[in-house]
Order: C-alpha cells, then sequence, then structure tokens
C-alpha cells in the first residue's frame, strides 16, 4: 500500500494546508493518500469487493461533504486516518442497516489474489496459502473481534485510534484484538495439525 | 508448518498486514471535472464525472470565471470538482450538432419525474417546439404541467438536453436557464418559426390541420410547416379538429 501509516508529520501537515487553502485540491491529495485504507477496511468489514469500493466512494463524498463545513482551525486539527475510518465504518454500518440484513457472504477468491489450489503443490506451500486461510478465517470471527483485529492489523490504526473509531476503551480493544487473534491462531493451527496428519 | 506455534504468531501478524487489497483509484467514482468549450451560444462550462455530462452553463451566466462556476457546481451537487486535462469525448460534436450522439449524460441527481421530463424534452426534432402541457402528457403526469415548468428550469444540462424547444403555445418562450433571450436567439438558429406562431395566436389558432390529409400538428410541426397555405385551417384546440374530422398528428402528437 502506498498510504501513509502515520497520522502525524510532514506529509499530513502538507495536506491540512493544502485542505485549507484550496478544499478540492486538497481532497484529491487526501484520497489518494488514504484510499486504500480505506478500501482494505471496508473490504474486510464487508466481505465484498464490489460493495467496498461503493462504500469507499461514498465514504470519502460523505467527508468531502463535512470537510465543506469545517472551518480552518477544525480542519487545522484533523487527524485524517481515525477521521476517515470512522466515516468508513459509519457508511458501512448505515447500508447494513438500510438493507436490513448483513450483505451476503461471498466467494473468497474474491477477497484475496489466490493462486488456483487445482494441484496438491500450491495447497502445500505454507506461505502462499496462509493469506487465503487467514482471509477466511478472520471473516468467520465474531464482528467485535474482527473490525478489531482489522482495524489495527490491516488498517494499522493504533490501539488508541482503534478505541476512537469505535468509541470503547482501550482496554475492550485490546481485549478484542487478543481474542480475535488467539482464535486465528488456534483455528490455523488446527487446521495445520489436521494437514499434517493428511 | 511443524515449527511451533511461536513463528505461526509473528506470520498471523505479517499476513493480516498483507490482507490489504490491490491499490485501488476511487478518484474517478469521487470528482467531476470541469472544462470551457465554444458552443452556438457562445462559451460554455461544462462539468462531467465518469457516468458523463452533469452540468452545464454558459460563460456569460457565471461572467467567464471559473471559480464562479466551481462554487455553484459544489453548491448543487456537493461533489468535489477540478479543472479536466481535456472536454469529455463527443462534447464538442454534441454542442454544435445539438445531437448527443455517443455523449453520456449523468442524471443521477435528478428525480425520477425530472428525468422523465427532460427524456421526453430531448425527443423534440430540432426546428420545433412544444407545449409545457405535452411533456406533462407525454410522461403520463397530464395535471403536472407546473412541474414540468419547473424541472426544465433545473435542467442541469441545457443545450444537451433541448428543454429551450419548450414554449408557452402563443409564442411566449418563457423561462430558461439560460435566459430567455438565449432561449429566443437558440429558436430562431433552429429556424423555429416563432413569428408565425405568435401571429396565429393572436388570431386564437393554436393547432393547423392539412385540408388534403386531415391531420391536425402543431404549427411548428415539420409535417404542416410543408403544407402550402391553401391547404390548411387554423383550430383553436385539438377538439375542434377532431370533430371536423382531422386525425391527431402521429409525429408532433398534438393530443385529444
Amino acid at each position: 500500500m502506498t498510504a501513509v501509516h502515520e497520522d502525524a508529520g510532514p506529509e499530513v501537515d502538507r495536506l491540512r494546508e493544502l485542505l485549507i487553502a484550496d478544499l478540492d485540491t486538497g481532497f484529491a491529495e487526501l484520497v489518494r493518500l488514504y484510499q486504500d485504507i480505506v478500501y482494505a477496511t471496508l473490504l474486510r468489514a464487508c466481505q465484498h469487493p464490489a460493495d467496498a469500493e461503493d462504500l469507499a466512494a461514498e465514504a470519502f463524498l460523505r467527508a468531502y461533504r463535512a470537510l465543506a463545513d469545517f472551518d480552518r482551525t477544525r480542519i487545522a486539527e484533523l487527524r485524517p486516518r481515525p477521521w476517515l475510518v470512522t466515516i468508513a465504518l459509519n457508511t458501512w454500518r448505515n447500508s447494513v442497516r438500510d438493507r436490513g440484513r448483513r450483505p451476503a457472504q461471498v466467494s473468497l477468491d474474491e477477497l484475496v489474489d489466490q493462486p488456483a489450489q487445482t494441484d496438491d503443490f500450491a495447497a502445500a506451500d505454507n506461505r502462499i496459502d496462509l493469506g487465503a486461510e487467514l482471509a477466511e478465517l478472520v471473516d468467520l470471527l465474531p464482528e467485535k473481534q474482527r473490525i478489531a483485529v482489522v482495524l489495527r492489523h490491516v488498517t494499522e490504526l493504533s490501539v488508541p485510534e482503534v478505541a476512537e473509531v469505535l468509541r470503547v476503551p482501550e482496554g475492550t480493544v485490546r481485549s478484542h484484538i487478543s481474542r480475535g487473534l488467539s482464535r486465528l491462531r488456534s483455528e490455523l493451527a488446527q487446521r495445520r495439525s489436521h494437514e499434517v496428519m493428511l | 508448518m511443524t515449527s511451533g506455534l511461536g513463528d505461526a504468531t509473528d506470520d498471523v501478524v505479517r499476513a493480516l498486514a498483507g490482507l490489504a487489497p490491490e491499490p485501488i483509484d476511487l478518484m474517478p467514482r469521487i470528482f467531476a471535472w470541469w472544462c470551457r468549450v465554444d458552443a452556438p451560444i457562445g462559451e460554455v462550462f461544462v462539468a462531467f464525472t465518469e457516468r458523463g455530462v452533469c452540468y452545464l452553463r454558459s460563460s456569460e451566466l457565471v461572467l467567464a470565471e471559473p471559480m464562479l462556476f466551481s462554487e455553484s457546481f459544489r453548491a448543487r451537487f456537493r461533489r468535489p470538482v477540478l479543472p479536466a486535462p481535456r472536454p469529455p469525448d463527443g462534447l464538442e460534436s454534441a454542442l454544435r450538432t445539438g445531437e448527443l450522439g455517443e455523449l453520456r449524460l449523468d442524471l443521477r441527481d435528478l428525480t425520477e419525474f425530472e428525468r422523465a421530463v427532460l427524456v421526453a424534452a430531448g425527443r423534440i426534432p430540432v426546428g420545433e417546439v412544444r407545449p409545457y402541457t405535452w411533456i406533462a402528457r407525454e410522461i403520463g403526469r397530464p395535471a403536472a404541467a407546473g412541474g414540468v415548468g419547473t424541472a426544465l428550469v433545473r435542467n442541469p444540462v441545457p443545450l444537451l438536453v433541448p428543454c429551450h424547444r419548450v414554449i408557452h403555445p402563443g409564442g411566449d418562450v418563457g423561462g430558461y436557464v439560460l435566459g430567455r433571450q438565449v432561449k429566443e436567439r437558440l429558436l430562431r438558429a433552429e429556424m423555429v418559426n416563432l413569428d408565425e406562431v405568435r401571429v396565429l395566436a393572436g388570431r386564437r389558432v393554436y393547432y393547423l390541420g392539412c385540408t388534403s390529409t386531415n391531420v391536425v400538428c402543431f404549427p411548428t410541426c415539420q409535417h404542416v410547416r410543408a403544407v402550402t397555405e391553401e391547404y390548411r385551417r387554423g383550430f383553436r384546440t385539438v377538439d375542434e379538429a377532431v370533430a371536423a374530422g382531422y386525425l391527431p398528428c402521429p409525429h408532433c402528437r398534438p393530443g385529444h
């Protein structure tokens, strides 16, 4: 990903200045910097690439409409990454609520670039296989653990940022993440031992 | 795979970071672009998205200021807009010929009703005009002529959707988003017989029948304009014409 990984520093300072000087030019830069993070987050949240793209575009439009009403003080204090991820998750939750149901779970082939598993050698390649397997296991996590794990380890927000985005205490975030990770580990270990036995 | 859980643990966190999908380009989904091009009425500003042209204003209307155009775009669409590297394909020829051709329009922000009004207006041929009530009837909402007027004045893409071809029956051109004078100029440039329409209306004639074919038309219909004076008969209403044995023209559909 080409996106920024720190929500401070000269790049973010420059972005804030751009947004204040010329909203639309600044916004193009904001989209360029954060679109991958917003899309990655939504992809793991809604679990469907086409939906994730729609939701990401909608989230950015919401962000634009909000920014248009911000004064310069508010833009100067903006921390784009947690702010955008918050909007993205709200956009996703609204879409889920509007449809009255969760989007259908879809084929995992769409979720990761996965080599075709037509031969036994591909399945035996532990490293390549891990991504696809992990995507599958992440999608099976309970929602709270899934979103916390995704925000921390896919979106790469800090624990305080995850807490801010999800509006829960940091301790709760840590516990969701740790329970999610240990579940992933044990599921993986189980699958591995199953493979070995085969 | 049997090297113990310690390695697997690091693998999990590392693999999670690797779950990020391929880079994506959302710019076309979010932004609109603007350009300025020449049209028969002079320079116009045009905004478009990946779906098509969504906004057109005469340069005159925005005092030739790109800033005023993009501000009015943002106020209406609440979407970011940047200068386009070049106009969309087909825009200049669509403006020159009055035919959309391959040019697509992005009318997603309109209501169903507004879209229906614009689609109906798009069916009026060059050189002809229709009254507001005609559009209302064409879209199956005969009582909504007032709403038709509002929808036409809100037309985001005048010229490309020829809302200037909808006027009052007596030849009063009515309102226009680019100004009444521009509307009159456009209609004259399209060879609409506005003066004749006004003279006829002065005699309370709003429809013309052809005595040899027994078809009744709007006075701007190409069909009746080809008919010489001696074979014409004027009517105040379509009902009168029908009572006299005339059929409403299938081309201009004056209604009955």
